[in-house]
């Protein structure tokens, strides 16, 4: 697809990879400002509470405190901290302070002081008397009649039924499952748990707000969305807009956590009501329960399959908590329907969802955005179901997966909070994706095989997957464009590199379209001064939706830059190409002029800036496919599995810098790894975090990983730029599915709860060998 | 040093060191930790990840050997030489290894890749060709959220010669 193309499709290094591996000032916290003041919140120490009295006297009267807020201090304004395209689809809900805290960690106060350590003192010193509330901590028990209601304030909004603690509900079908179920030979229904996973980005939040010589407040902060950040921030703090300057320098990973608007308002208040510079960063502990986590989901799965193996109907209705707050709480759980039943061609489908408030930390965006879960119900019922039938898994797929030419309806129902656009498959490496990956863990030798020691049983297991890329109709974004004296390109683009390689495909592919070397593109992105509008990182928008832009800002320069070259070289513009730093003819009489020769005729002669500037969106977000293969080891002494190799295969249209396109898969497949086996967020009886640190969680490091195999199948996508669809976020979904069904494949039992922690394989295992 | 009675007592003392093969006298308070006084003097490529020596992310060498300078109080480095990632690179000219986690793509965001790096150039130092096992042995001190590891661990050995350079402009990223 890329022939021969010099830019595109190369594995070039990250444009801003020397400043980090020199450690250059490059992240948020790496600047310090004179007078910079601590910020510290003071967390909820109960689920559920109403703060009957709050007496900060003692704390403000602390010598080197600056400013202690509560609600009687700070506009009273509902908002979602969802980071999402205005209106945001997620409740209005949450307060800047409030005087009822919903789960353990929610903000109480917020105080700043010249010192960290004063700052802690000051939030001892706040006098709080709750009147504690009884508190929903359980999923199931959140709709039931009788119990607290979570969100009784009157002033929040888009709430679908507040009284049985329901944040959403979403009920889609198309055809009609009932009779789909009623034309079936067989039926399967299962039920399935997925836990709270929490992202931890090595660098937790952080943000930084000043008031700068004109009066306006900068925030510089971690932040996925620093467009959304400005306009939540301005709207809560009731200030204009234009009064706003977010800043996004490097940031120490995000994978959806920093799609919020989480510390920008309270730093920020601090900073207006101190007139100081203020900086609030989460400790760890505080990241893992103070931040966000993944939407934890019963769901209960029903497929109906005729004998021959076609899927006819398949019906997912789940039972989702949101936490306290109901942030991304429809879209996340949309996406668990609408992003996963679609990939079997079934002719009826149905997709029910409540999502629940529940006194727990906050669910938010995270990569996969719920795939994850809906892919561990969907791809472990299938592999069931392809046993059941005596089918080889991969060919059951086969021969139910969707495919090129399709269309997907339930997409059309189910967008982003509201009806969506049908999805057309225009692009499908499915198949290809199936026979690489298949071939490259010896799906047919090591499925035959029984294998291993007397206690260790070997098996292999597999599942697919899809994503989308970008949201339809909905995400939006912009490039700028302009030429300087030396030929070299400035590129500002809103869009938000969070450390996935952003800024270096958007530069790769200004360079190819305008025929420069990467090096002669420079790029700021994420300064919602000096770069246009992007929704910012997520929804494996990125490269189709901002590289869209870039590329028609790119088009709309070179057209600028030819015209010009026309010009100085006396050559019609369609004899003209761009390349290698030059403009050339590409007649006979072989003229060319340089681009910095070109720039400095422009300004200098022409008195020209050579720039533009384009908006892109799509009504339609093309799926990137991915396949996963996983090689396990069980223990069957311990319950402990071993995976021993994962091989992912994905199809991402072009690979717009294959390099990182891996490393995508690798970063993904790792945190589908922690999220199948070991990764959650436990809770004691009161809502309290009993794992809010590293060594407590885990997370896999380098020597627990198994060996990794990535294999890259690119396809020509016609909706995205140089045929590049997304990559970041498909590949986390697969994991934990494939690794349930190799350990069914090694021991014979099916492990439907996330993590598959070693008790639960021995339980299971127990029962089903009651010597053992 | 460690004793708490005297840290209560002196407010700020003076601590002499190298840093990146500079003499440094900084004044410090005796609680400080090392993390906060290298961030606070401006090696800002000393990352915190979690304060409590779990992640590796303010990974200095001190006297050679890799440290969380988040367990360490500043005072107790009095006397010694530090490395930091800003005195890795001599002059323009980047460290193999920096080099090699460019080349490999073993930089995502980039906020582990410090820490990694002088884990690793501690390792090399020690032994130069180690095997991939010693590599994933020694840097699971290392957390990193974004790369899997796999592409660090590559540019390691790569740096230490055991692996080939994958071509800087070839069209293909080598699949495995
Ligand atoms: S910050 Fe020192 S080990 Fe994490
Ligand atoms: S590159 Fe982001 S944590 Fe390692």
């Amino acid at each position: 697809m890329s022939g021969d193309r010099a830019v595109v499709g190369q594995n070039l290094r990250k444009v801003d990879g020397v400043k980090l591996v020199t450690g250059r000032p490059a992240f948020t916290d790496d600047i310090h400002l004179p007078g910079m003041l601590i910020g510290k919140i003071l967390p909820s120490p109960h689920a559920h509470a109403r703060i009957k009295r709050i007496d900060t006297g003692k704390a403000r009267a602390l010598p080197g405190v600056h400013a202690v807020l509560t609600y009687k201090d700070v506009p009273r304004v509902p908002h979602t901290t969802a980071g999402q395209a205005w209106p945001e689809p997620s409740p209005y809900d949450t307060y800047l302070l409030d005087n009822k805290v919903r789960f353990v960690g929610d903000r109480v106060a917020a105080v700043a002081a010249e010192t960290r350590a004063i700052a802690e003192k000051a939030l001892r010193l706040i006098e709080v008397e709750y009147e504690v509330l009884p508190a929903v901590l359980e999923i199931e028990q959140a709709m039931a009649s009788g119990v607290a209601v979570i969100h009784d304030e009157p002033d929040s909004t888009k709430i679908f039924d507040r009284e049985h603690n329901i944040a959403g509900y979403i009920l889609r079908e198309i055809g009609n499952v009932e009779e789909g179920f009623r034309a079936s030979d067989l039926i399967f229904e299962r039920e399935f748990r997925t836990g709270r996973q929490q992202h931890c980005p090595l660098e937790p939040h952080v943000a930084i707000a000043w008031l700068d010589a004109d009066q306006r407040l900068v925030i510089r902060t971690s932040t996925q969305v620093p467009y959304h950040a400005r306009r939540q921030v301005a709207m809560i703090l009731q200030i204009p807009v234009s009064r706003v300057h977010v800043i996004k320098p490097r940031i120490g990973g995000g994978f959806g956590g920093k799609q919020e608007m989480l510390l920008e308002d309270i730093t920020g208040a601090l900073a207006l009501a101190t007139k100081r510079p203020v900086k609030i960063e989460f400790t760890r502990e505080e990241e893992f329960y103070m931040a966000r986590s993944r939407h934890p989901q019963i769901l209960r799965m029903k497929m109906g399959v005729k004998r021959d193996g076609t899927i006819v109907a398949s019906q997912l209705t789940v039972l989702a908590t949101t936490g306290a707050y109901g942030s991304h709480s429809t879209t996340v759980q949309g996406n668990t329907g609408s992003k996963v039943l679609p990939l079997y061609r079934a002719e009826h489908m149905r997709f029910e969802c409540h999502v629940v408030y529940t006194n727990t930390p906050v669910a938010g965006a995270f990569r996969g955005y719920g795939c994850p879960q809906g892919f561990f119900a969907q791809e472990t019922l299938v592999d069931e179901i392809a046993e059941e039938l005596g089918r080889d898994p991969v060919e059951f797929r086969r021969q139910n997966m969707i495919r090129l030419g399709d269309i997907d309806k339930l997409s059309a129902q189910l967008g982003e909070g509201k009806e969506g656009l049908p999805r057309h498959i225009r692009s499908c490496g499915l198949p290809e994706c199936l026979d690489r990956a298949a071939a490259a863990v010896d799906w047919d030798g090591k499925r035959n095989a029984a294998g291993g020691p007397a206690h260790l049983k070997r098996g292999v297991g597999m599942a697919a997957t899809m994503q989308g890329s970008g949201i339809a109709g909905v995400d939006w974004a912009s490039a700028f464009l302009k030429m300087n004296e030396d030929g070299s390109f400035f590129l500002q683009v809103g869009a938000a590199d969070v450390g996935a390689g952003a800024d270096t495909v958007l530069a790769q592919i200004a360079a190819e379209t305008l025929g420069v070397s990467l090096d002669k593109v420079v790029i700021t992105s994420g300064d919602t001064d000096i770069t246009p509008f992007d929704v910012g990182a997520y929804a494996s928008s990125t490269t189709i939706i901002s590289g869209g832009a870039v590329r028609k800002a790119a088009e709309k320069v070179r057209a600028h830059v030819l015209d010009m070259a026309a010009k100085m070289l006396d050559a019609p513009v369609d004899k003209l190409e761009c390349g290698d730093n030059q403009v050339y003819t590409i007649c006979e009489c072989r003229k060319a002029v340089s681009m910095a020769e070109l720039a400095m005729h422009a300004m200098y002669k022409e008195k020209t800036q050579i720039m533009d500037g384009a908006s892109h969106f799509n009504t339609d977000s093309p799926p990137p496919f991915c396949v996963t293969f996983a090689e396990v080891e069980v223990d069957t002494e311990t319950g402990k599995v071993r995976v021993l190799h994962l091989v992912t295969a994905v199809d991402p249209g072009t690979a717009i810098n294959p390099m990182q396109a891996e490393g995508q898969v690798e970063g993904a497949v790792a945190q589908g790894l922690g999220y199948a086996l070991i990764e959650e967020l436990l809770l004691d009886g009161q809502g309290r975090p009993r794992n809010a640190s590293f060594l407590d969680y885990k997370i896999f490091s380098a020597k627990d990983m198994p060996r990794l195999t990535t294999i890259l199948v690119e396809t020509d996508e016609p909706l995205g730029p140089f045929g590049a669809k997304s990559i970041s976020e498909v590949p986390i979904n697969g994991p934990a599915p494939a690794i349930a069904n190799a350990i069914y494949h090694a021991v014979g039992i099916r492990l439907r709860k996330l993590p598959i922690r070693p008790e639960d394989v021995l339980r299971e295992l127990r029962e089903k060998l009651p010597t053992l | 040093m460690r004793g708490t009675s005297g840290v209560l007592i002196m407010k700020t003392m003076q601590l002499r060191l190298t840093v990146n093969g500079e003499t440094r006298q900084w004044t410090i308070a005796p609680g400080d930790l090392l993390l906060d006084v290298l961030r606070r003097e401006g090696c800002y490529g000393v990352k915190r990840g979690c304060e409590k020596g779990e992640c590796g992310a303010c990974t200095v060498l001190l006297d050679g050997k890799p440290i969380n300078s988040c367990l360490m109080f500043a005072a107790q480095a009095e006397g010694c030489d530090i490395l930091t990632i800003e005195g890795l690179a001599v002059g323009d000219v980047l460290d193999p290894l920096q080099e090699a986690f460019l080349d490999h793509g073993a930089v995502q965001c980039g906020y582990c890749t410090p820490g990694m790096i002088l884990n690793a150039k501690a390792l090399l130092a020690r032994n130069p060709h180690p095997s991939e096992a010693e590599v994933r042995e020694t840097m699971a001190g290392n957390y990193c959220r974004c790369t899997g590891y796999l592409k660090p661990v590559e540019a390691v050995l790569a740096a230490a010669g055991r692996a080939p350079a994958p071509a800087r402009s070839g069209r293909k990223a080598v699949k495995r």
